[in-house]
């Protein structure tokens, strides 16, 4: 018997050197989801795009854990970080205590966050310009409202939202000082029934365009948009297959890219700790027509508003429009494009 | 002052009543279920996942068979066969109905999200489906309406545009709502339910069967919570998104509590509910400064008053979350 177990004992070794020496050195890059989690058409699934990217590109090995309840965040990381991953995602500004945490508890491990700033060693942080995307999105709806209308929903209302909120509307003031945003908040990102409501409720006060940036609550706004045959304009990812005639665009969110670029300097050997800040001119942020991905039932937009958008990229682009991300820059804001 | 005036006047609109009772539905159905239960003796926490269950099933059913009305029907008898299983854990095994309930929310959550992906291989969210169509009552041609044209204006003003057209289970919840107070309070079976909410022992000695009405009862909550779950996946919405009940099923047991466990009560309670989430949405989209967070907590506030004795008395079934024993007197 003893013999027996010292025989595999020797055998699981020998073949475990072999392996050591025959595969090539292989990353390992994990990501932890929030409590949105896949298939959220959002901000989560956009991460993953990124990380399949990497495992089809750069040949890494990638996993996914997806979170269910807030508790879960510090437990996945380092059930990760045991299991030896080289580079670990934390998906989402909700997520950072829980890394500052972990991060100092594996300090070999790199570990990488969006959204939020986590200063450590170890931890690169990926933040993007929410408010130059939201300016396009508002440029858009300035130009196309018919009532001079115009619908903001927010899911929760901290500073990370309200940058999109100030984005958009000063987007529709440098084409449109007559209209008038109407903004909600839903309190929440996960309640598509409310968000329905509150852009029922708009539609309702004259709003003819409605962006959202809450997260699930959208699925709700884009099918009031539907039922409305009004429109509604998209998160993080390109949401226009939800409602192909009532999607106008999406504001792109490319979470995709942070991940990726993430992987790709763990692969180089470039990796550094420290905040990366992602905007249009790093192609971070940016506009999803929904007429370029379904060109039969798309909503058209017209030549003049599209040359319009395309100004206003240039213009961030080379820094001589500054986008507010506040408030209080909104208030003081005047452009006129 | 004028001013606070002028803003109520505003806020006082058709869209605010429409909105209020489709926010309202899906918590009726639940309260009404969570009526049933109680007052058998049954606390019943697990409200919430058995919504969601029933937003999963209704979604499945119209998926698969591609009628809404069959996804209604699904959703009603899963949700029953799922409280069923409850029961089964808290009647015949007498576990603690508080703690069974929490696991089965729990449950809930993750068998949904799992079947979800296992069917559409696909996270999130499952594809859309058929949505039960609008019914369009026309109030306003009512007979012999026209002779009063005061009622006639008033009607075509306020009644046609608040209550004319709606998803069916906005209609059914009220109904249901109506029909529960007579079952409970007007037929031999709801005096039995109640008896064995109150006082299961002496119940069980005039010849009640206990665990028959209680399993009866709590069936019954769940294809009630059921139906309250399809109200939002294919009444109001036409998909199933993963926790899209967003803890509604809390919100209705307090809804239960406010209207001191009868269904006319949680209907009111429901409705209040409703309409103070409809006005702090309105009053976000007019401007107004609107303490939310003040909104959201507002069904928990009522509740505690109402526990605390404040408003008026509340007091739960006698037997309410005590498991019943036959075999020890």
């Amino acid at each position: 018997m003893k013999r027996t177990v010292l025989f595999l004992l020797v055998c699981a070794l020998v073949l475990s050197l072999i392996g050591a020496v025959g595969a090539a050195p292989k990353y390992k890059v994990a990501m932890v989801t929030d409590i949105g989690g896949l298939g959220d058409q959002s901000f989560n699934d956009a991460a993953y795009r990124g990380l399949q990217r990497a495992a089809k590109e750069l040949g890494v090995e990638i996993k996914v854990v997806e979170s269910k309840k807030m508790d879960d965040y510090e437990t996945n990381l380092s059930n990760l970080a045991d299991q030896k991953f080289d580079e670990i995602w934390a998906i989402g500004f909700l997520m950072t205590d829980a890394l500052k945490n972990v991060a100092k508890r594996y300090p070999n491990t790199k570990f990488g966050i969006i959204d939020s700033v986590v200063d450590a060693p170890n931890v690169m942080s990926v933040v993007f310009k929410e408010e130059e995307g939201s300016f396009l999105q508002g440029v858009l709806a300035g130009k196309m409202t018919k009532s001079n209308i115009i619908g903001y929903i927010g899911g929760m209302e901290f500073p990370l939202i309200i940058k999109f909120e100030s984005g958009f509307i000063a987007g529709v003031r440098s084409v449109n000082p007559k209209a008038r945003v109407l903004v909600g908040y839903t309190g929440k990102f996960d309640d598509p029934g409310k968000g329905k409501e509150l852009a029922m409720t708009q539609f309702s006060q004259g709003a003819d365009i409605i962006y959202h940036a809450s997260g699930a609550c959208g699925i709700g706004v884009i099918e009031a948009a539907k039922e409305k045959k009004l429109l509604a304009i998209g998160v993080d990812s390109d949401q226009s297959h939800l409602a192909p005639a009532a999607v106008l665009s999406s504001m792109l969110k490319r979470v995709d890219t942070g991940v990726f670029m993430g992987a790709k300097a763990l692969v180089e050997g470039n990796w550094k700790s420290g905040t990366v800040v992602l905007g249009l001119k790093e192609d971070g942020v940016g506009t999803g027509f929904g007429i370029d991905r379904f060109p039969k039932d798309g909503v058209k937009v017209p030549a003049d508003v599209r040359k319009l958008h395309d100004k206003a990229v240039d213009l961030i682009k080379s820094g001589k429009l500054v986008v507010p991300s506040t408030r209080e820059e909104v208030a003081k804001f005047k452009f006129t494009l | 002052m004028s001013d606070f005036w002028s803003s109520l006047t505003l806020l006082f609109q058709v869209g605010l009543f429409v909105s209020a009772l489709r926010a309202a539905t899906p918590l009726i159905f639940a309260a009404l279920g969570g009526v049933f239960s109680e007052r058998s003796g049954v606390v019943n926490i697990a409200l919430d996942g058995i919504m969601l269950v029933g937003a999963f099933m209704a979604v499945m059913g119209s998926y698969f068979l591609k009628d809404p009305w069959l996804g209604l029907l699904i959703a009603l008898v899963s949700g029953a066969l799922f409280a069923l299983l409850f029961g089964v854990i808290v009647i015949r095994y007498r576990a603690d109905q508080v703690v069974t309930g929490v696991a089965f929310n729990m449950l809930a959550l993750g068998l949904t999200g799992f079947l979800l992906r296992l069917i559409f291989h696909h996270a999130g969210q499952s594809p859309m489906v058929a949505k039960l169509p609008d019914w369009v009552i026309p109030f306003n041609r009512f007979p012999g309406l026209s002779r009063f044209p005061a009622l006639q204006s008033f009607v075509d003003r306020w009644i046609q545009p608040v209550l004319g057209q709606h998803t069916p289970p906005v209609y059914l919840a009220i109904a249901a709502a109506f029909l529960a107070h007579y079952v409970l309070f007007r037929t031999p079976f709801g005096l039995r339910l109640r008896a064995v909410g109150e006082h299961p022992r002496a119940a069980d000695t005039v010849g009640v069967n206990v665990y028959a009405m209680r399993y009866l009862a709590v069936g019954l909550s769940g294809a009630l919570a059921g139906l309250g779950g399809a109200t939002l996946s294919l009444g109001l919405l036409s998909s199933f998104i993963e926790n899209m009940t967003s803890g509604r099923g809390f919100i209705a047991l307090a809804a239960m509590i406010f209207g001191k466990w009868t269904p006319l009560g949680a209907l009111g309670a429901c409705l209040l509910f409703g309409f103070f989430d409809a006005l702090q949405m309105l009053g976000q989209t007019l401007g107004f400064r609107v303490p939310r967070e003040f909104f959201l907590m507002l069904p928990y506030l009522l509740t505690m008053a109402v526990l605390a004795g404040v408003i008026g008395r509340a007091t739960p079934p006698a037997a309410d979350g005590k498991p019943y024993d036959k075999s020890h007197a």
